[in-house]
């Protein structure tokens, strides 16, 4: 009648961000994508002997300031190690990263879950290179190696086992995602690896010490995150319940199988022999330097809407959704100042952009209308220049290719018309047409008119205002007079 | 000799290497790296209280560049290096995940 066990899961992450940089970590070779293979590489980024690698400062600069938005205390001189390992995709047999002197240490994140908040803990960030890529040649039974990106700067940002669920792990890689893309050091997006997350996970029985750990990789979305915590947490109880050890072990989740497998064969000896890179020198930060650094910081989402509640007349949801993304914030702000009206500048992001965006399988981040072109439309809307259906129209015009939107406007012929007497031709017409809704109107039954407005925009080839088709339908129909002579 | 190597340090170490001894060869590692250990241990009864270990003969600081573009692609002359190419690409024996 044995009681049932409790069991706690204990995560940590180790997240890989890519960095926003135009040149790699160490050498003035692009890190663009798409480049045929290896066509961004040097002698320093294909390891070839006599090569030095140089920093880029805007590695430093970016690494900088995500430690100071997550708090972290920052390492005032610190060093660059090599953490050696033979593998083709490293082609200096060591990838240079930092172990002893890491740039950021103890810092934290705020998380917000269904439970509350809570603070988790940052170990240490610190900055490496990326390996080159590894194709599988299934037809010569050999493998090809392009190093474009062997090189391209990332962070590692090490949490604290500071985690008790899948639902939290989200919680923490959004709002690191958040603060880096508000930053502007890295776009995070998991399905394309520029944000990659690591699971460590333990479990362990209520009150008890911490379990041995696994660590898993090859995570690339939240589903596949949530996923993968469930099945190793079920994986390594079931191993504890029937008497068995939990081994420490580098795991790759499969997620279309929905399991794991061990990755490294003991042959491969995890021992990395790290020792301080003598080809890079010591990093010193000022305090000047250091104070530069803080002062050009963002104002970040929680800043953001605070002021948002002050200063706009918008709903608490908006606000939440705006501020989730720096890009749909910034181009909110833009236009606002521009046109003054955030209610309106609200809806149309609030509706129209995040249903394109949906619908085109894109995150708020990609948005690329420019807030002179929404302002515009704003404006045409008041004007009266443009229908509602026509805006929509033009909206998505812009959300495609950021077009002008009164030269679209005009060329596709939606601007509605300003021809009086057509539209007065028009609406007799279509009162002459339908004897029966006037009847209906006439009769009380109110909504005729929407079938008599909808037939006089379709005569105007959708290019009238509807509430002025209203206004003067409902003054012809107001009197006794007969349409149908 | 003070210090001896066991057999499985040096079949260890040659693992992590990728060195492929022959029996003979161990032998001398092994006498090689005690000894070395030993020169180490001699190292060792020097008083470094409140040395930092140095990593760096020279003491200069902060070398960075700016972040431009200035690497070519330089392919062509990377890949003359390679044993052998295909399609731009390094080949390398066939490795597995
Ligand atoms: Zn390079």
């Amino acid at each position: 009648m044995g009681k049932e066990k409790q069991y706690e899961t204990v995560i940590g992450l180790e997240v890989h961000v890519e960095l926003a940089t135009r040149t790699k970590i160490f050498c003035g070779c692009s890190t663009a994508f798409g480049g045929e293979p290896n066509t961004h590489t040097c002698p320093v980024c294909t390891g070839m002997p006599g090569s030095l690698p140089v920093l880029n400062e805007k590695v430093l600069e970016y690494a900088v300031s995500v430690g100071l938005a997550t708090g972290c205390e920052i390492t005032r001189y610190c060093k660059f190690d090599r953490k050696n390992y033979f593998y083709p995709d490293n082609p200096q047999n060591y990838q240079i990263s930092q172990l002893y002197l890491p740039i950021c240490r103890n810092g934290s994140v705020e998380i917000e879950t269904k439970d509350g908040t809570k603070q988790v803990g940052i170990h240490e960030i610190h900055m490496e290179e990326d390996a080159g890529k590894l194709i599988h040649d299934e037809w010569e039974g050999c493998t090809l190696v392009d190093y474009n990106r062997s090189g391209v700067p990332l962070i590692e940002i090490v949490s604290e086992p500071d985690m008790r669920n899948a639902e939290e792990v989200i919680a923490y890689l959004e709002k690191l995602r958040l603060i880096i893309q508000y930053l502007g050091a890295s776009d995070c997006k998991l399905q394309e690896g520029s944000m990659r997350a690591d699971v460590n996970l333990s479990v362990r029985e209520a009150g008890e010490a911490y379990g041995t750990r696994t660590e898993m990789k090859n995570l690339n979305s939240f589903r596949a995150i949530t996923r993968a915590i469930a099945g190793e947490r079920e994986r390594q109880i079931d191993l504890l319940e029937a008497g068995e050890a939990v081994i420490q072990e580098t795991r790759r989740w499969d997620d279309e199988r929905g399991c794991s497998y061990a990755m490294r064969s003991k042959e491969d000896a995890q021992d990395y022999r790290y020792f301080p890179d003598p080809d890079l020198t010591p990093v010193r930060i000022s305090e000047a330097w250091l104070a530069e650094r803080k002062a050009a910081l963002p104002e970040f989402q929680t800043e953001k809407k605070i002021r948002y509640r002050e200063e706009y007349q918008i709903p608490d949801y908006d606000i939440e959704i705006l501020t989730g993304s720096r890009q749909m914030a910034e181009l909110f702000e833009k236009t606002t100042a521009l046109c003054g009206e955030p209610k309106k500048v609200s809806n149309w992001l609030m509706g129209e952009a995040m249903r394109l965006l949906k619908e085109r399988g894109l995150d708020p981040e990609d948005i690329r209308i420019t807030p002179s072109n929404l302002a515009e439309l704003i404006a045409m809307t008041n004007r009266r220049e443009i229908n509602g259906a026509a805006a929509k129209e033009v909206f998505e015009a812009m959300f495609d290719t950021d077009v002008d939107p009164a030269r679209y406007a005009q060329e596709k012929g939606l601007l509605m018309t300003h021809d009086t007497d057509a539209l007065t031709r028009a609406v007799k017409q279509v009162l002459k047409d339908n004897p029966k809704s006037v009847e209906d109107y006439r009769g009380g039954k109110e909504k005729a008119i929407g079938f008599l407005v909808g037939q006089t925009m379709k005569a105007m080839h959708g290019k009238a205002d509807p509430a002025l088709i209203n206004g003067m339908l409902r003054e012809l129909l107001s009197g006794e007079a007969k349409f149908d002579a | 000799m003070a210090n001896i190597i066991s057999e499985e340090t040096i079949e260890y170490v040659g693992i992590l290497a990728k060195l492929e001894l022959s029996d003979e060869e161990k032998k001398q590692a092994r006498k090689d790296m005690a000894r070395m250990l030993d020169y180490i241990d001699q190292l060792n009864e020097l008083d470094t209280e409140g040395v930092e270990p140095m990593s760096h003969v020279f003491s200069v600081e902060n070398v960075l560049r700016r972040d431009v573009v200035t690497g070519g692609d330089m392919r062509d002359a990377l890949l003359a290096n390679a044993p052998e190419e295909k399609d731009g690409m390094f080949v390398v024996p066939r490795t597995f995940e």
